[in-house]
């Protein structure tokens, strides 16, 4: 049943606004992947055309030869996965203590790790540098991953699930002799799984898209990113055009295909983590 | 509370996230505060400077009051017309039988994009001449190609079209969970009225949407006023720094880019850094009371 059945009029032009949208939003992507198997000679024609005739995987191929792609790939995917990991455990560990274990000054440790996360990211940003580069962490992985390892958003994402979980059935597991890491490792992550699978997801988007805090600490071609490494590629090669959608066609892949997989705890999640506000 | 009950081990839990967010959140935080008050180009020590920063910045910086009302203008546009057309959107979608995870799906894809990706493929959508895709429609419809990336003009708008397309699928999403929870009884309720499909919207469609619409309203002006990555990647190869010609893309996020990065101007842009900070506290707390008071 339609919510508000609008004049049969107003409807047609809804469907067809839907319609238009959908187009305007999957076109981009279409001609990022068409261009990036566009021959040279195909490329710069006018009119732009839609379809390519004779298809070529010499973009992908220049794009792995003259920029250290593979490399890039695996700095990504390793920082991603070790952040991610890591955030999900240190996050859980600290999301469970500031919820259900009681010790003087954790409320108001708690306070200032929320109230951090309204202060915007620039603020941090030229001393967050400094001290990476102090401790002697410039180009290393040390300084993408380090940082992140327990960001604010996982441990409120964790406490506001785990106050949901009865006192009982912690108290419970304590009089059977359960000792408090035992609690957390049997009790607690069972039953967070779903916020744990969220803050997964969430985690590793972030980290993969990333491109500021990489952009200021990462300045060997060796050690970026896949996101620096198309910014330089936009820099280096920017008429080549070819190549550079070659380059966005492998950033964009993997995680579309992340999402389309996860699809529905993805939007439920975006849901879930705005609506405490 | 009674000491018994007290779990010293809860430090223990907490320990490894405490000891992150000391040494990367709040030592940061007072460091650039006191970098803000200092000159500070990495290879000398740090001089204390005063005020210095902050009164040449204000007073005296032309390209700081550029990047202002760029952010400002980019603000202005990209909030209200992302906003409306999600909401737009959202509503179109409820009217859907089936479909509606589709759509959401397709809408939220850029979402999930690098920001990276999602410019350079803009760029050469909005190429110059008659190659680009936007122009060559330009021209279809009888009207002059526009040197997007390279106009002065033209620069900021074509990274706010961007800008809007990149994050309608997020606000969308969050107006379709909103208009779910509205219970069709007051939709009924307004039409044994006799309230009209538009009168039905802005007096019960609306208003029950207000917490979301608050929320999306300071999360869209938060964020766009913070934007960068976007403007770092679409200036970028126009042979000027990181604002584009004239500066004319140049936003406050780049400019303290600009200073700390490429200048290495650290004290100087610690205290930009301060300045945004104001801005978007001043920004949230009239966010809040703007929409507040409109009950």
């Amino acid at each position: 049943m339609p919510k508000m059945k609008p004049e049969i009029g107003w409807r047609i032009c809804l469907v067809i606004l839907l319609a238009i949208g959908a187009t305007v939003m999957i076109l981009p992507y279409y001609w990022m992947f068409i261009t990036s198997i566009k021959p040279p000679e195909e490329i710069h024609t006018y009119p732009p055309q839609f379809f390519v005739r004779h298809p070529t995987w010499q973009p992908y191929v220049d794009l792995f030869r003259l920029l250290p792609m593979g490399r890039s790939l695996f700095n990504s995917l390793f920082v991603a996965t070790a952040v991610t990991l890591s955030n999900v455990v240190f996050c859980s560990l600290a999301g469970y203590a500031f919820s259900k274990l009681r010790f003087p000054g954790r409320d108001g440790m708690f306070f200032t790790l929320l109230a951090s996360m309204m202060i915007p990211w620039q603020v941090n940003l030229i001393p967050g540098y400094l001290i990476v580069r102090s401790l002697g962490w410039l180009n290393t992985f040390w300084a993408l991953i380090i940082p992140k390892l327990a960001l604010p958003f996982g441990i409120f994402l964790c406490r506001q699930y785990i106050m949901s979980i009865p006192n009982d059935l912690i108290e419970a597991a304590r009089i059977d002799g359960c000792t408090e890491f035992g609690i957390y490792r049997r009790v607690i992550l069972p039953l967070i799984t779903p916020a744990l699978a969220t803050l997964s997801i969430f985690t590793f988007l972030a980290q993969w898209n990333d491109f500021v805090w990489p952009l200021v600490v990462i300045h060997s071609s060796s050690m970026r990113t896949v996101p620096l490494t198309i910014s330089v590629l936009n820099g280096q090669f920017g008429t080549n055009f070819a190549m550079v959608m070659a380059g966005a066609v492998v950033v964009t892949v993997p995680v579309i295909a992340i999402f389309l997989v996860f699809q529905r705890q993805f939007l439920k999640g975006v849901v879930l983590t705005t609506i405490r506000e | 509370m009674q000491r018994l009950n007290w779990h010293p081990i809860g430090y223990l839990f907490i320990a490894p996230a405490v000891v992150l967010f000391l040494v990367f959140v709040v030592v940061p935080i007072f460091a650039s505060l006191f970098l803000s008050f200092t000159q500070y180009n990495v290879l000398h020590p740090p001089v204390w400077v005063g005020l210095a920063n902050f009164l040449t910045i204000i007073l005296q910086d032309p390209r700081f009051w550029k990047a202002f009302r760029n952010t400002i203008f980019y603000v202005l546009g990209v909030v209200p017309i992302g906003i409306s057309l999600a909401l737009l959107l959202a509503v179109a979608l409820e009217e859907l039988q089936r479909g509606k995870q589709f759509f959401k799906v397709l809408y939220f894809i850029p979402t999930v994009t690098s920001v990276v990706a999602i410019s350079v493929v803009w760029k050469w959508l909005f190429a110059g001449e008659k190659f680009g895709l936007i122009n060559s429609w330009l021209i279809r419809l009888g009207l002059e190609p526009i040197d997007w990336l390279l106009s002065p003009t033209w620069i900021l708008p074509a990274i706010m079209i961007m800008s809007i397309w990149a994050g309608l699928g997020y606000n969308l999403v969050l107006f379709s969970a909103g208009l779910s929870t509205i219970p069709q009884t007051l939709y009924e309720a307004a039409k044994v009225d006799g309230a009209g499909w538009w009168t039905r919207f802005w007096h019960v469609t609306v208003p029950m949407l207000r917490p979301t619409l608050i929320f999306v309203v300071v999360t869209s002006v938060i964020a766009s006023f913070q934007v960068f990555d976007q403007v770092y990647i679409m200036t970028s190869g126009t042979g000027e720094g990181v604002g584009g010609v004239l500066d004319s893309g140049l936003t406050l996020v780049a400019y303290l880019y600009d200073q700390g990065f490429q200048r290495f101007h650290m004290g100087y842009a610690s205290a930009i850094g301060y300045l945004i900070f104001g801005c978007v506290l001043g920004l949230t707390l009239l966010n809040r009371r703007l929409l507040k008071s409109r009950d």
